[in-house]
């Protein structure tokens, strides 16, 4: 060990890092965290590419989605492709922000972010440039499998990518707000993951992820349309599937303005909870 | 800088019927090393905890670097530097990116490079966290509570798990620190340790303090009796006396041969162990009890 050097500075003369600094500065280390973690990398990032490949070339057999529909048919990778999309946003921003949480409140990593002048909105900023930058890697990397292994047209319109735009933006950013305020729910680190996982998964399988919507029980999909999985899977679909098949949707159409409803009110609504419940330390611990 | 770092007045912490912190008063010098021993359970944690912002208080004046604590900002966190109890985070970034990164949270940081090397984890700087031995952990905490250049910097049991040449290690740094002009709060079960770094100790049990004083002097124990031993006649001979100079001066002018020396001569004081115990052995004062049961 050696000595510090005694150079002294005046603190008070020296402005404090900006709020927009840190907020990179935390985006680049989640980022680290991240990818060098093989729960996340296996379980969020390279879940729908996975299940991607395993559905493609399971049911490729089965033959193709929708012969009579203009445009149609399609095959059942391309069918499957939209719900691995919603699914890789709900996976990258809830439930990785649901169970991350949790865990830094246990292991102290809050605790200790607290006791030092960075901001509590870097904090937040850091959060969602993590699931900005994973989701659109997780996205790309998805699509490239699609397109090189399985030969899936990716849409080319440029309405259809618009479309995608704001159903991933608005979509990530519900699914962020919703994992913060989902996270003051397990009661330790080591819960988290088995409190997160089953919600996601009944979701997954409720919201025409894994199975064909209108394929659902009435009343299970009057369920489903209450959350907002159901409405980005659904607004992807309108990405990439041809516009006929619109038809094949419970009520004939896309949807369009009732999934940017849906996704707004859950956003709205978990920044309300969010706000109110987030906190730095373990419960009962202050 | 002069005058007080920290100023505690009548601090209270009550969990339901727990009284964690129950009329607490201290005060830490600036530029001092102030150390906070007691039993487990005595409110040590809790103590620091406020005063470090994390906790909040029922009652009681808190001021630490003339800021309240429970209303602390941006300005007063870059001050202070924080070394909790227990941490396990940032298990998946390595020594150098985790204190390179809190070092970009302060304005006049610490070079990253220079304290690694200070806290002795040079060798394990691309190591990432979660493979560092526990007392390897602990330096890194240390690491990361100093590296912003705190004028205040909390201890909260900091040597933990460290083998002796490390706490040796580690208590050089803390005198280089001291030294810089930094005051430093240590909470500690280290009697060793108070007394090896400490400029003052308080003695906390039941949330309130026993005693504090210099380690020297802590409850009386530079004015309390010595014992004397020394052989005379083949025999060990043993006084107890408040002035032992005394004493081994007579002995020496009765006893010592030619060679000026007094067989077996020796002059023990109580130790700061001796002390610290018959100080939490104590019942509680009269008064106090009675404030209990009121």
């Amino acid at each position: 060990m050696t000595e510090l050097s005694e150079k002294t500075v005046a603190a008070a003369t020296v402005a404090l890092p900006s709020t927009l600094r840190l907020g990179v500065a935390r985006t680049r280390v989640e980022l680290k965290q991240f990818f060098r973690s093989k729960d996340s990398m296996i379980f969020t990032f390279l879940f729908p590419v996975i299940m991607l490949m395993i559905f493609a070339t399971v049911f490729s057999r089965q033959g193709d989605v929708g012969p009579g529909i203009p445009g149609g048919p399609i095959s059942f990778g391309q069918y499957f492709l939209p719900g691995m999309v919603a699914t890789g946003v709900m996976l990258t921003s809830f439930q990785s922000l649901a169970i991350q949480i949790p865990v830094e409140r246990d292991d102290g990593a809050l605790k200790r972010l607290r006791g030092t002048p960075m901001p509590s909105a870097s904090y937040f900023l850091g959060k969602v440039g993590q699931v900005l930058v994973a989701s659109v890697v997780q996205l790309a990397l998805l699509f490239v499998v699609a397109r090189v292994l399985f030969a899936i047209p990716l849409p080319t319109a440029p309405g259809a990518w618009l479309t995608f735009l704001w159903v991933f933006l608005l979509g990530t950013a519900c699914g962020s707000v919703l994992g913060v305020a989902f996270s003051s729910i397990p009661s330790s680190g080591r819960s988290a993951s088995a409190v997160v996982v089953p919600v996601v998964l009944v979701l997954q399988f409720i919201s025409g992820v894994y199975f064909m919507y209108s394929d659902l029980p009435t009343w299970l999909q009057r369920v489903a349309e209450v959350f907002p999985l159901k409405w980005m899977a659904q607004g992807m679909r309108s990405v990439f599937f041809p516009d006929a098949f619109k038809a094949i949707e419970v009520r004939d159409s896309w949807e369009h303005p009732m999934t940017a409803v849906v996704l707004a009110a859950w956003l709205v609504l978990g920044l309300v909870v969010g706000i109110r419940t987030f906190r730095w330390t373990r419960r009962g611990d202050n | 800088m002069t005058g007080a770092a920290v100023v505690v007045r009548g601090l209270h912490k009550h969990y339901g019927e727990t009284r964690a912190v129950d009329g607490l008063d201290l005060q830490v010098e600036s530029g001092e090393v102030f150390a906070v021993l007691g039993p487990n359970g005595a409110g040590k944690t809790t103590t620091v905890e406020i005063l470090e912002g994390h906790r909040h208080r029922d009652s009681g004046e808190v001021s630490v670097l003339g800021v309240d604590p429970a209303r602390a900002d941006r300005n007063w966190r870059s001050r202070i530097g924080i070394v909790l109890q227990d941490a396990g985070d940032q298990a998946e970034l390595t020594v150098s990116e985790v204190i390179r990164h809190f070092a970009e949270y302060y304005p006049t940081p610490r070079d990253a490079d220079e304290v690694i090397d200070a806290v002795g984890l040079t060798e394990k700087a691309g190591t990432r966290t979660r493979q560092l031995s526990g007392g390897q952990r602990r330096r890194l905490d240390v690491a990361l509570g100093i590296v912003g250049r705190p004028e205040l910097l909390f201890l909260d049991e900091p040597t933990t798990g460290f083998d002796p040449e490390a706490r040796r290690a580690f208590w050089e740094l803390i005198r280089g620190l001291r030294k810089d002009g930094t005051t430093i709060l240590l909470t500690t079960h280290y009697l060793d340790e108070a007394e090896n770094l400490a400029d003052r100790v308080a003695v906390i049990r039941d949330g309130r303090v026993l005693a504090l004083d210099t380690p020297k002097n802590l409850g009386g124990r530079a004015a309390s009796e010595a014992t004397v031993r020394w052989i005379e006649d083949g025999t060990h001979r043993e006084l107890a006396t408040s002035a032992p100079t005394r004493v081994v001066s007579e002995l020496t002018a009765r006893l010592a041969g030619p060679s000026g020396e007094v067989s077996g001569l020796e002059v023990i004081r109580p130790s700061l162990e001796d002390v610290y115990l018959t100080l939490i052995g104590e019942p509680l004062p009269v008064a106090a009890t009675k404030e209990d049961l009121s």
